[in-house]
């Protein structure tokens, strides 16, 4: 088993989040995390998903991953090609100058200081972020919160741009449907 | 062209666009809107019994005619007893569109009286579906599921559609362009493949070809045809690709699976390649998964990118339609063939032997009619131009062994889903789609008792098909497992169903022929009698011996080397040079 982080382009319409949980779901994938947001396009939300896979397993999460119709394009985030961060909001009970030394060593910060309820903010990949966790251990952590993993790909292409590369169009479906013709519904 | 309509009138403007021509549905509260309009319309809408029906009929229309079915219910429990033969033409890939009523949109979500969330339920077994609540979206929403349903893969979409959406005023836009950026067919195998899939093929010594239901989907029987005379090798069809090859064919061995022909599972099981072809490797086909033709490679030709290594690696993939990945094989393999071609003559001659000596086979008892005979008796009689819808169970494989397909779309049944009830709604919407053929629905008495009321339906809309009930009185197939697995222990499989109901008398009640015939001497004038009704839906009710059983059998999770051609019964592997 590994872990695996799929960029996946979708439409911003109702219902896609549960598609896609659905087809999780049933097919038995185990997700680590699941992050979804906004693009730079109004028009399509971007999920990033973890798995826990092994062997073809990728290939074939993907292929029925872009069965679903609201599903524009899928890209493996591969760890030395992309960008991943976490955020992190943990509340631990102590304060004192020891923990802002450790804080600061993590690169994190402390965003509200509430009598025996400290607030620490911190991004950064999921192997820092349990490193600072063990090191907040003796200052007593009282709650976490953490996010799902987002990722970028390294460099000047985006998945936008490959998925309208590999299509061709950006919109590979928009023949006229007159062209199509009723026989089109005939096969 | 635009004009301010009812959303309930750009529906049915928009379905009549879409080139339909008929409906399977039951109005109810929530489509009532659309109701008025449809009784307008030039698409003739057949009022079924039961929604479940509806939907059966949409894909019993789909298989026979290769268009798209379509069927509509209200909303809640209409849409609900949609679901079972939407599941079931997901499994099968038929393109039927189920349009649904839904709850005004300001009640959508609070528990409105016939509420039911048909599209978060039908998520998982359609290839897309809508909720549409903005009148506006309509045309859009109908163009795309008819595009959805009928293109790549087919497949059931469902349009949910809110109540008041129906009843506010809209513009009416039939659109011209299609936008769905995600829905990216590849229509066009890549070249590569194609020379890497001659290349295994010109160098198989052992090859067979693996026609699964993808064939018919395509309508590649022609080019199936071409193909087979080219490389010369073995053919087999599974259940949902009987007709797609003729089962006169000198290199067909049948069909293969837990229930097919020893020729045709010990060829899959022999071969040293499986050329693939609209098939899904399943279960009920491989067998034992990890012990499913160990020294075969893999070619295996889909349009669905997602069937390649779900279940077997693929040496070769061909994703594309099946027709054109055919078209284009053919030349790279003559290429090939020009230069060497290898010999079958050894492989032929095993496999030759093997179909000699294990031919499909039953026998009649000593007391009691034979079911595999009755059923072998109206596929001879009535032919191979006829159309032949089959329930769940025994008699479905029966149906499938000793019924002589010739022909694509002659054979309906529920092959995925495995649908217990499936026939005589399906075998309704295959004779709406296709007036002039004579339909058969092969059922068992169990299936018969799940769906006849549609009968009704055939009687009153003159939809003349006929029913060949195979009673055996019981769950046959299911005491079929319980005499071989379960100590012959008959846990709640005895229908009684030769005494109630009466299944003659319940026929002449729902406005049908009922005949009844229970000796092996009467059953070519019991079935010549019903085929010259034509007026009218006829039953025979065919009182048959309960104990026939359906061979040959690879038990289930076991390997298909382990396949028996009777009880305990092993084929003589010494003799076979394999």
């Amino acid at each position: 088993m590994a872990l695996h982080t799929l960029s996946v382009l979708v439409e911003n319409s109702p219902g896609v989040l549960a598609r896609v949980a659905s087809l999780f779901s049933r097919r038995g994938y185990n997700i680590d995390s699941l992050a979804v947001g906004p693009t730079e396009n109004p028009a399509i939300s971007r999920m990033t998903i973890v798995l826990n896979l092994e062997g073809h397993a990728l290939d074939q999460v993907s292929a029925q991953l872009f069965k679903l119709i609201n599903v524009i394009g899928i890209q493996e985030m591969k760890p030395v090609e992309s960008y991943e961060r976490e955020l992190l909001l943990v509340k631990v009970e102590r304060s004192g100058d020891q923990l802002e030394k450790v804080v600061t060593a993590h690169g994190a910060k402390i965003v509200d200081q509430s009598p025996g309820g400290l607030l620490i903010e911190a991004v950064a990949d999921d192997d820092q972020l349990q490193s600072l966790l063990k090191d907040l251990a003796p200052f007593i952590i009282k709650e976490l919160v953490q996010s799902g993993v987002v990722a970028l790909e390294i460099g000047a292409k985006t998945l936008a741009e490959r998925t309208m590369q590999e299509t061709g169009v950006s919109n590979a479906d928009q023949r006229s449907v007159k062209e199509a013709g009723t026989a089109d519904y005939q096969n | 062209m635009s004009s301010q309509v009812t959303g309930a009138k750009s529906l049915v403007q928009s379905l009549e666009h879409a080139g339909v021509d008929v409906m399977f549905g039951i109005p109810g509260g929530a489509i009532l809107p659309a109701y008025d309009p449809i009784f307008d319309s030039k698409i003739r809408h057949i009022l079924v019994r039961h929604e479940q029906g509806a939907g059966h009929a949409a894909t019993g229309y789909a298989q026979a005619t290769g268009r798209v079915g379509v069927c509509i219910a209200t909303s809640g429990p209409g849409a609900t007893n949609l679901v079972t033969p939407i599941a079931d033409a997901h499994m099968d890939s038929v393109p039927i569109v189920a349009i649904t009523g839904q709850v005004p949109g300001p009640a959508i979500g609070t528990d409105a009286f016939q509420e039911a969330d048909i599209r978060g339920i039908t998520m998982p077994i359609t290839k897309h579906n809508y909720l549409i609540t903005d009148p506006a979206d309509i045309p859009r929403a109908i163009s795309e599921a008819f595009h959805i349903a009928s293109s790549g893969r087919p497949g059931p979409v469902l349009v949910d559609i809110a109540k008041d959406a129906l009843q506010k005023m809209t513009d009416f836009h039939w659109p011209t362009q299609r936008t769905l950026a995600g829905y990216r067919l590849q229509l066009d195998p890549d070249s590569q493949g194609i020379e890497d899939a001659a290349a295994l093929i010109a160098a198989s010594t052992k090859p067979v070809l693996y026609v699964g239901g993808g064939v018919i989907k395509s309508n590649a029987a022609k080019e199936l045809f071409a193909l087979a005379a080219l490389t010369g090798a073995p053919v087999v069809t599974t259940l949902m690709a009987r007709g797609a090859f003729p089962d006169s064919h000198p290199q067909h061995l049948g069909m293969p699976g837990m229930h097919g022909t020893v020729a045709a599972v010990t060829a899959l099981q022999k071969a040293d390649l499986l050329i693939t072809l609209g098939a899904r490797f399943d279960d009920r086909v491989t067998g034992k998964l990890s012990t499913f033709a160990v020294n075969a490679k893999v070619i295996h030709a889909d349009i669905d990118p997602a069937e390649i290594g779900k279940n077997r690696f693929a040496d070769v993939a061909l994703i594309g339609d099946l027709a054109r990945s055919m078209r284009s094989l053919v030349p790279a393999l003559e290429r090939r063939y020009a230069k060497s071609r290898p010999d079958l003559t050894q492989w032929w001659s095993q496999m030759g032997s093997l179909r000699n000596n294990y031919p499909l086979g039953y026998d009649h008892p000593a007391e009691g009619l034979s079911p595999q005979y009755v059923i072998e008796r109206i596929g001879a009689i009535s032919g191979p131009d006829s159309i032949y819808a089959a329930g769940v169970g025994q008699h479905q494989m029966w149906a499938a062994q000793f019924i002589k397909y010739e022909n694509p779309r002659t054979w309906l049944n529920s092959g995925g889903l495995g649908t217990m009830g499936y026939a005589v709604p399906a075998a309704m919407g295959a004779k709406v789609g296709a007036p002039d053929t004579t339909v058969w629905a092969i059922d068992g008495d169990g299936c018969f008792q799940m769906t006849n009321q549609e009968l009704v339906t055939c009687a009153i809309n003159k939809i003349p098909i006929k029913v060949a009930v195979i009673n055996n009185e019981s769950l046959g197939m299911v005491r079929q497992w319980q005499t071989l697995f379960y100590s012959s222990r008959y846990s709640n499989t005895d229908l009684h169903s030769k005494r109630i109901p009466d299944f003659v008398k319940l026929a002449d009640a729902m406005g049908c022929v009922g005949l009844r015939c229970e000796s092996r001497e009467d059953v070519d004038k019991t079935i010549n009698e019903a085929m010259a009704i034509n007026d009218a839906p006829v039953v025979i009710d065919f009182g048959v011996f309960r104990d026939a059983m359906v061979w040959p059998m690879v038990a289930a999770g076991t390997s298909n080397d382990e396949i028996m051609i009777a009880r305990e019964l092993a084929p003589d592997w010494g003799s076979e040079e394999l």
